[in-house]
């Protein structure tokens, strides 16, 4: 039997479409309405709620959480202060990511941590090695409920709840109350929009539920199936676990693992020349980042419009374009006087309606991976291996101000 | 100052044409009459926090090429999805579609298990045909009447195209091309309420009723616009309609065009058949050797140069294009969303087109009125709460309502639409009443648009929303007449970029496109060549 979210009871009545899917073991729906699209919409135009329980929790708590932390994230812990959150990864001692996830500095010493997978025997062992002798690792999962408000009236619907989050930064945290419950506020998502997560009690969840949605009925808030957050996750180029990349915990040879700069995060280690942390993977990362010894990067893709059309239209048919999203992979070639030249692959792809253009993420060498360059993308075309002209483009594809802008100050 | 090509009207289809022509590196100005752009495409904040679309309010047909080639998501395009159609019908009964084929199935189900299945038939069928015609919308048609080499190739070209298309596909376009939209509705379905709904189609904006044999071509017109890949779906741009020609004004500017609001022409100069310039309403004079007119014909030939310059035929073709407008808009405050008492408390009926209307018998009523020379005692209306959809669109917890309202004739047999206007208003919020019981008391502000007031204000001739009746014989070779249909004039230089041109009107913006590239054509081909 599936698990349930603590949100649950309402989301049952929600789903007209009676489809549920498992998502870590619990029960999700994939879309809440017959379209997907209107609900992606929800999240670009105006508000969408989704229940994000499924993803694991853990507390890390003590004296030594903080340098528990440097050891274990290869993101620099330090730069995430108290009230802050960060989007981390860690990584094995070949500098093969296990998984990434983000970290909230609730209180001094205390973290919260959400991750796609189980990993609370892993850091105690680490814990245990490490002989930190203050430092408490809980796995919180079933007591708490995630939601995720996300979406450009996200901000005003905090506010119809009488939440103060004029002043939550980006990658802010808050803890606060909504109608006398206690939760903890993020200004954080994997929509790439204005968006916020809340976490409640386990207890709380069903009324928050129903204090978040009536306080959002103005501003056309809508339930956000699994589907829309994915559509919504390419735009903003997130990558996700399984889909674009594997834990190396679980890989059988290094082919399936892959390294932070692999997965274009080189950006979380700009400062590590300054900072002296010790942690797992750093000779590793180091060395990579120094040789450029990494074997592709991850990159977005734009796939040419007038060439998508071209291929369907001379085949005789449609290109499909409405609620594309696909996470199969797809081979991509190098343009040239060689034929079915293989140089990498598409691990998610979707048509974006907002932008009106097919996107991917894609893996790709390094001497491919400049912005602009062209290269040949195979998608099937009444069953058969087309190749489409497509461009790598920088990630995210879309950024609104909003995602990161202040409302405090104006 | 002088400018490469000056472009007259900052509708759509100018903004379009002027944004391609300064894409292709010509100095390029656009002049606007009125204090904004937009032409029929605006959005105006009648009563503060409400957006109005006062006139086009929803958006299908936009040429895909022309978001690609102008970058409009750059500039801000985002139209938001209409998922689902809702006819309410007498007695509680209704039809409510949706974004599901296989909910849908079950819902026409409920009215006949056949027409369920003929409604998918008949869906790919037309899938077929919208995609087989769309080449041709989206070039410049063939000249029929020149006896030029090219010409005469360029007509067998099209001849052989369509006389090479499978034989379903050519029979539904000649069914559609010469027939009515009733006769083929009746072959496929029996009920009512599903032949009146998709029937709107074929009547929308023209004088025309369902049975009428110019009803086909209004209908596949409409079926040709796409949401996603997917024909005949439609949209709302974020902000209205007026928000996508402020994406049009944001591009052409980016593209190196300068857009001049407030800013009439009063005419058009030109010696020796060949164009000079313009001379503004307040009497300026700006010099160009291209002007693009995206007026009307009628205003085109009739208004910005001298018909007595112009060959005979062409004047009588454009004395002879119907106008004839048949629409008016009625928009609403809401205070709260109307209720339909079968499907009460529920918001998905409101999220797309709610169709008034609800048997062909209905239609063809409201129509006998306007043929009597008075606006539809019962009128069809076309609803759209795009404040369901779009947040922006009016105050938290309030909606607007704009409703497309026909028949209403321009030409009234008794009275004048000054003194009609407040009856129509009240006749369309009874007939909404009828439906949607307790319509009156959620009414907090209302505008009324008449066919007379869409002219006054945009200069639509008649008030007509398309630019000229979408008729097969002002289509495609004769848009907006034999020979005049590849956007150039007799006078050299002169262009006409309108929706009275090839393909015609619906927010396509394929006459502007399609316009800067005759223009582009021809400036790349030695002088005289033409």
């Amino acid at each position: 039997m599936p698990q349930t979210t603590p949100f649950h009871d309402r989301l049952i009545a929600l789903n007209e479409t009676g489809i549920w899917k498992h998502w870590s073991g619990y029960l999700v729906a994939p879309r809440y309405q017959y379209s997907e699209t209107d609900e992606y919409y929800a999240i670009r135009n105006s508000v969408a709620l989704l229940d994000t329980s499924p993803l694991f929790k853990y507390v890390i708590k003590g004296d030594d959480a903080k340098s528990f932390l440097e050891k274990v994230l290869s993101r620099d812990i330090n730069e995430c202060q108290v009230d802050q959150a960060q989007y981390t990864c860690w990584c094995n001692e070949e500098g093969f990511v296990l998984q990434d996830g983000v970290i909230l500095h609730v209180a001094k010493n205390e973290y919260w941590l959400t991750a796609a997978e189980p990993t609370l025997r892993y850091f105690r062992q680490l814990a245990a090695a490490g002989a930190y002798l203050n430092l408490e690792i809980d796995d919180i999962s079933e007591e708490y409920g995630i939601l995720a408000l996300q979406g450009p009236h996200a901000f005003d619907v905090l506010q119809a709840l009488n939440i103060d989050a004029a002043n939550l930064p980006y990658f802010g945290v808050a803890r606060t109350h909504i109608n006398g419950m206690p939760v903890v506020l993020s200004r954080t998502g994997f929509t790439g929009d204005l968006g916020y997560e809340i976490w409640t009690s386990t207890e709380d969840a069903l009324s928050l539920w129903d204090v978040v949605m009536a306080a959002g009925r103005n501003y056309n808030i809508t339930p956000m199936g699994t589907t829309a957050l994915k559509m919504a996750r390419v735009e903003a180029g997130l990558l996700l676990l399984d889909v674009d990349f594997s834990s190396a915990r679980f890989a059988w040879v290094d082919a399936q693992r892959e390294t932070p700069c692999e997965l274009g995060w080189g950006w979380m280690f700009r400062k590590l020349a300054k900072d002296q942390r010790d942690f797992i993977g750093r000779d590793a990362i180091e060395t990579q980042l120094k040789n450029k010894t990494q074997r592709w990067t991850t990159v977005g893709l734009e796939i040419d419009w007038h060439d998508y059309e071209r291929v369907h239209v001379e085949a005789g048919i449609m290109p499909p374009k409405h609620g594309v999203y696909s996470e199969s992979t797809m081979s991509i070639y190098r343009r040239g006087d060689v034929e079915w030249d293989y140089v990498g692959y598409a691990t998610s792809f979707l048509y974006s309606s907002l932008l009106r253009r097919p996107i991917a993420l894609a893996k790709l060498p390094l001497e491919l991976a400049k912005s602009g360059t062209q290269v040949d993308l195979e998608i099937p075309v009444i069953k058969k291996p087309q190749n489409v002209l497509a461009h790598v483009a920088r990630v995210p594809f879309f950024n609104p101000a909003r995602k990161t802008s202040q409302f405090g100050k104006q | 100052m002088k400018y490469d090509a000056i472009v007259i009207g900052g509708g759509h289809n100018g903004l379009v044409n002027g944004a391609y022509l300064a894409k292709s590196g010509l100095k390029t100005l656009i002049l606007e009459r009125r204090p904004m752009v937009g032409g029929a495409a605006i959005t105006e904040e009648l009563l503060p926090g409400y957006q109005f679309t006062t006139f086009s309010y929803a958006i299908s047909l936009i040429r895909p090429d022309i978001v690609q080639d102008l970058q409009l998501v750059k500039h801000g395009m985002m139209v938001l999805p209409m998922s689902s159609t809702f006819q309410p019908g007498f007695d509680g009964e209704y039809l409510l579609l949706g974004a599901d084929k296989d909910q849908n199935f079950h819902e026409v189900s409920r009215h006949s298990r056949q027409d369920a299945e003929s409604y998918r038939d008949l869906s790919h069928l037309f899938d077929r045909v919208c995609f087989a015609l769309k080449p041709l919308l989206d070039a410049i048609p063939p000249n029929a009447v020149s006896n030029r080499v090219e010409d005469i190739a360029h007509c067998q070209e099209v001849k052989d195209y369509l006389q090479n298309l499978p034989a379903d596909v050519q029979g539904l376009i000649d069914r559609l091309w010469n027939g009515s939209a009733a006769d083929i509705l009746n072959d496929y379905f029996e009920c009512e309420l599903l032949k009146s709904n998709i029937a709107s189609s074929a009547i929308i904006g023209s004088m025309i009723s369902p049975s009428d044999k110019k009803s086909g071509i209004v209908w596949l017109l409409h079926k040709m616009g796409e949401y996603d890949g997917v024909f005949g779906d439609w949209g709302f741009h974020k902000g209205g309609n007026g928000g996508f020609t402020q994406v049009l004004a944001r591009a052409a500017q980016a593209w190196g065009a300068t857009v001049m609001t407030g800013h009439g022409v009063d005419h058009v100069i030109y010696d020796s058949g060949k164009v000079e310039g313009v001379v503004l309403e307040n009497g300026q004079e700006l010099r160009a050797d291209i002007v693009v007119s995206a007026l009307d014909p009628k205003r085109t030939f009739t208004q910005l140069v001298d018909a007595k310059d112009l060959p005979a035929d062409l004047n009588q073709s454009i004395t002879q294009f119907k106008f004839q407008g048949s629409a008016s808009k009625v928009n609403f405050a809401l205070n709260g969303l109307p209720k339909f008492p079968a499907l009460n408390g529920r918001v998905d009926p409101f999220t797309g087109f709610v169709n008034v209307g609800p048997s062909m018998q209905y239609l063809e009523d409201a129509f006998a009125d306007a043929k009597a020379g008075r606006f539809s005692r019962k009128p069809f209306i076309d609803c759209c709460v795009q404040s369901t959809v779009d947040p922006e669109m009016s105050p938290p917890g309030k909606h607007v309502m704009s409703c497309f309202v026909m028949y209403t004739p321009y030409h009234l047999t008794d009275g004048a639409w000054a003194t009609e206007r407040e009856k129509l208003g009240d006749t369309v919020e009874n007939t909404l009443n009828e439906f949607f019981p307790g319509f009156h008391g959620l009414v907090e502000h209302r505008e009324i648009v008449t066919p007379l007031d869409i002219e006054n204000v945009t200069g639509l001739t008649e008030g007509n929303i398309f630019m000229g009746e979408l008729f097969s014989e002002q289509m495609f070779l004769n848009r907006p007449a034999p020979g005049w249909n590849q956007y150039r004039t007799p006078i050299s230089g002169y262009y006409q970029c309108g929706s009275g041109t090839h393909p015609g009107g619906c927010v396509m913006g394929g006459p502007g496109k399609l316009a800067a590239r005759q223009v582009i054509n021809d400036l790349a081909v030695p002088a005289g060549k033409n």
